[in-house]
């Protein structure tokens, strides 16, 4: 700890002396790999030891070398599925064969695999699911974001209803959605399963409000300098939201719409938990009910690939959002 | 593929003499259809060969998991994906709705399901899953009193423990102002009747049901409460100190063991011996339409339940493995194997031999009976769940629209005539009438003979008989 920080500049001395290009470049790699490192290194450090004393039900709480020989654990166990997978489909190539052999009339058809999902089809799942719920939310809030933020009295209308079903919680809307989908949604063998169904739209609700909310506001900002331009140019409604509105609330735009993919990612897990979708939630779930002793470490490494993928998500916005920002001195984090 | 596939004829001819054949069951049970051989009649190519099926992570869900594991269900030209549900009403409505095909369930469900009690349905049973399995666990708070009343042989607790023992408890709860409470699975459960007939039978009463006057808690006049909790959230629910009892099916009760949360008392086969447990549930459209898919799940059944005892279960070790997969029940196998493999532990240390915990096959354990199906009516019938007297006709006459031996036999009769069973692993389907004989095998030696369900009702201290109602 303490050579390390003989090479951080104090903050009096630093500008008095002027450090050369070595020291900037120790300086700058410190501060973007050896800090993240060091962080890093002082969470796994407090985690083992927290972890050693916690007791549960099921064992001792997983430190990071239990997670990681499960994750070394659930990569063999990957491997088996795939490999009974493929067994699978050999198999029912030679039960087709077999039978069209003895009935000729027979045409056969090759069956879906039906052992369970592995790890990687959860998170295949996931992402389909959060990614059609918020596809689904942006397609629906940024139209009403910009009528309302083109006018203040549809805002004033909507705002009360606005505000009242921001803050609600994924798990109040669940029940109301399964029931609405069990009615509504009733083909014999459905396109998309039910569950899917059902956490995509409960993903699509608590995704609304941020985009709505930040769109409305981006675009009643818009300066009143263009919007004088707009006046004496005579631009039409369309073209006055196609060449002023978009592109000068864009910024705020994607700002809503990163909060909402973060939102969704969070309630997609609540949803799959209780809607049974075959995802990532859905694998913590049923780690808690199997209350073996492998189920801690099982459950940790899903949260850390939760967080993971919530952490490229987020970043994949922020790139998207630097990409079309026009203010490109802002600082985005 | 196994020999008897090739045998089969391409076509299928044989399903309007199925239908007779199902029709007439009742009056044919008796009169037998001709030698075995004979009898077996060439079953056609499954209609509905991608199926789903759902079960509760318990571990007499296990012949679903063997049939597909080893392969019968392919055998059969079926393939099926077995999808855990989160508790029963899910899985009920899943059969209801046709998201899947057929289910792992408890006895009481197809029964009530078909007389209205709950979600209406006219669901069937053509297979018998398991003999017993369940045991009733209480905190280790409500066992540190009860162990004090209970008689002791040489250090250890005898049994089986009656829920006398459990009495004073229940009462110095009362003095204190709080409710004494346990949890069941489901309201028409067989965990639900077997607490219940374990609580009347130690002078508790567990409480009635008046659906007349929208009464379904269950709890009228109530000295136990009980209610419900899905089967793998028992032990965290009596940790958490929501119940300070259960009676569920395996591994949750050893789980509470393991944990060190709670005591097993008793094992429901010590309540009633060789109590029928699970079975397999499809709808009555599904076994109409698909009559050659609904023989041939059963055919994989009887194959997987055969493999599940085989040799004085020589096959159980490596069931426990193949249930303590996360896809399936997903607890650690040392927990699974206690009571899979012949034994089961109460109190901490205290391990003794069952071996008779779990039947998945002999004793015609996956025969479906009449007499099993009336047993449960008389449950039903007892607790208020039917309100009204019905007449020992109409218990009849629910028990033959939802059990159907006739399935059975047919899948049975094919496995004998492939020479992959003997006529001797079943019962004679020649003599047989779905009626076991008359037992006193219950924990207060009360006499049950299916053939006088309500006679049988009469003679329950605790409980409605004749014309009472709540």
């Amino acid at each position: 700890m303490k050579t390390l920080s003989l090479k951080w500049p104090s903050p009096s001395g630093s500008s008095a002396s002027k450090p050369s290009p070595v020291s900037t470049l120790i300086n700058r790699l410190m501060r973007g790999l050896g800090l993240p490192v060091l962080g890093i290194g002082a969470f796994l450090l407090i985690w083992s030891v927290a972890a050693s004393h916690i007791n549960t039900a099921l064992g001792k709480f997983p430190g990071p070398v239990a997670v990681g020989q499960q994750i070394v654990n659930m990569y063999e166990q990957y491997q088996h599925a795939e490999a009974k997978r493929a067994r699978f489909y050999q198999r029912q190539e030679k039960i087709n064969a077999q039978r069209v052999a003895q009935d000729p009339s027979y045409k056969p058809r090759i069956f879906p695999y039906t052992g369970p999902p592995t790890f990687i089809d959860r998170i295949k799942t996931s992402l389909i699911t959060v990614l059609s719920g918020f596809l689904l939310a942006s397609l629906i809030a940024i139209p009403v974001g910009i009528v309302l933020g083109l006018s203040a009295s549809m805002y004033a209308m909507a705002n009360p209803i606005i505000q009242l079903f921001k803050p609600v919680s994924p798990l109040a809307w669940l029940p109301l959605v399964t029931l609405v989908i069990a009615a509504v949604y009733t083909h014999v063998n459905p396109l998309f399963p039910k569950a899917y169904v059902v956490s995509m739209i409960t993903v699509m609700l608590c995704a609304l409000w941020p985009t709505i909310v930040n769109t409305a506001i981006g675009v009643a900002s818009i300066p009143q300098d263009l919007r004088n331009v707009s006046k004496v140019l005579r631009l039409g409604w369309f073209t006055y939201v196609r060449k002023i509105v978009l592109p000068s609330s864009l910024p705020m735009m994607f700002a809503g719409l990163r909060l909402s993919l973060s939102i969704s990612w969070m309630v997609l897990i609540a949803a799959e938990m209780l809607a049974q979708n075959p995802g990532l939630g859905m694998f913590v779930w049923d780690e808690f009910q199997n209350g073996s002793s492998q189920s801690l470490s099982r459950i940790m490494v899903a949260v850390i690939v939760i967080g993971l993928i919530g952490y490229l998500l987020d970043r994949t916005m922020l790139l998207l959002q630097r990409l079309i920002s026009w203010d490109k001195k802002a600082v985005l984090r | 593929m196994s020999k008897h596939d090739k045998k089969q004829c391409p076509q299928n001819p044989n399903r309007r003499r199925f239908m007779q054949f199902s029709a007439a069951m009742g009056a044919a049970l008796g009169s037998g259809i001709g030698a075995p051989a004979f009898a077996a009649e060439k079953i056609g190519y499954p209609e509905k060969q991608q199926l789903t099926f759902g079960f509760i992570k318990l571990t007499d869900m296990a012949p679903l998991a063997i049939a597909y594991e080893k392969g019968y269900f392919e055998d059969e030209g079926l393939f099926v994906t077995l999808k855990a549900q989160s508790n029963w009403k899910v899985l009920l409505d899943g059969v209801v709705s046709g998201s899947l095909d057929g289910a792992h369930m408890l006895a009481g469900q197809p029964l009530a399901a078909t007389i209205g009690y709950g979600t209406k349905a006219h669901i069937v049973t053509p297979y018998s899953m398991d003999l017993n399995g369940n045991a009733i666990t209480v905190s280790n708070e409500v066992w540190k009193q009860m162990k004090t009343l209970v008689p002791h042989e040489n250090g250890r607790p005898v049994h089986p423990i009656d829920a006398d023992a459990m009495a004073p408890v229940v009462e110095q709860y009362k003095k204190q102002g709080k409710a004494f409470r346990m949890g069941m699975v489901f309201p028409v459960s067989t965990h639900n009747y077997y607490l219940r007939y374990w609580l009347a039978a130690g002078n508790l009463n567990p409480g009635f049901y008046n659906p007349l006057k929208g009464d379904v808690s269950g709890q009228l006049d109530a000295q136990v409460l009980l209610s419900v909790t899905p089967p793998p959230q028992m032990p965290s629910t009596l940790q958490a100190g929501t119940i300070d009892g259960y009676c569920v099916g395996e591994p949750w009760n050893e789980q509470a063991v393991f944990q060190g949360i709670g005591v097993p008392v008793i094992a429901d086969y010590e309540i009633w011996k060789n109590n029928p447990e699970k079975v397999f549930g499809m709808t009555a459209e599904f076994v109409h339409k698909y009559p050659n898919t609904a023989v041939r799940v059963v055919r994989a059944l009887i194959r997987a339940g055969y493999w599940l005892d085989e040799d004085n279960g020589k096959n159980r070790k490596e069931a426990v493995k193949i249930l303590s997969q996360p896809q399936y029940v997903g607890a650690d196998a040392k927990v699974i194997a206690m009571s899979m493999t012949g034994t089961f532990e109460y109190e901490k240390g205290d391990i003794r031999k069952a071996p008779d915990f779990n039947i998945f096959f002999r004793d015609n354990a996956t025969y479906p009976f009449y007499s099993d199906a009336i047993w449960f009516l008389t449950q039903m019938r007892r607790w208020g769940q039917i309100p009204k007297a019905q007449t020992d006709n109409w218990y009849f006459n629910v028990a033959k629209s939802v059990y159907r031996p006739d399935i059975y036999r047919k899948a049975a009769e094919s496995l004998i005539a492939d020479g992959m069973f003997k006529p001797s692993q079943f019962p004679d389907f020649k003599t047989e009438t779905g009626f076991k004989p008359a037992t006193d095998d219950f924990i207060d030696g009360i006499t049950y003979d299916g053939h006088h369900p309500n006679a049988y009702l009469e003679q329950f201290e605790i409980g409605l008989k004749g014309n009472e109602t709540v």
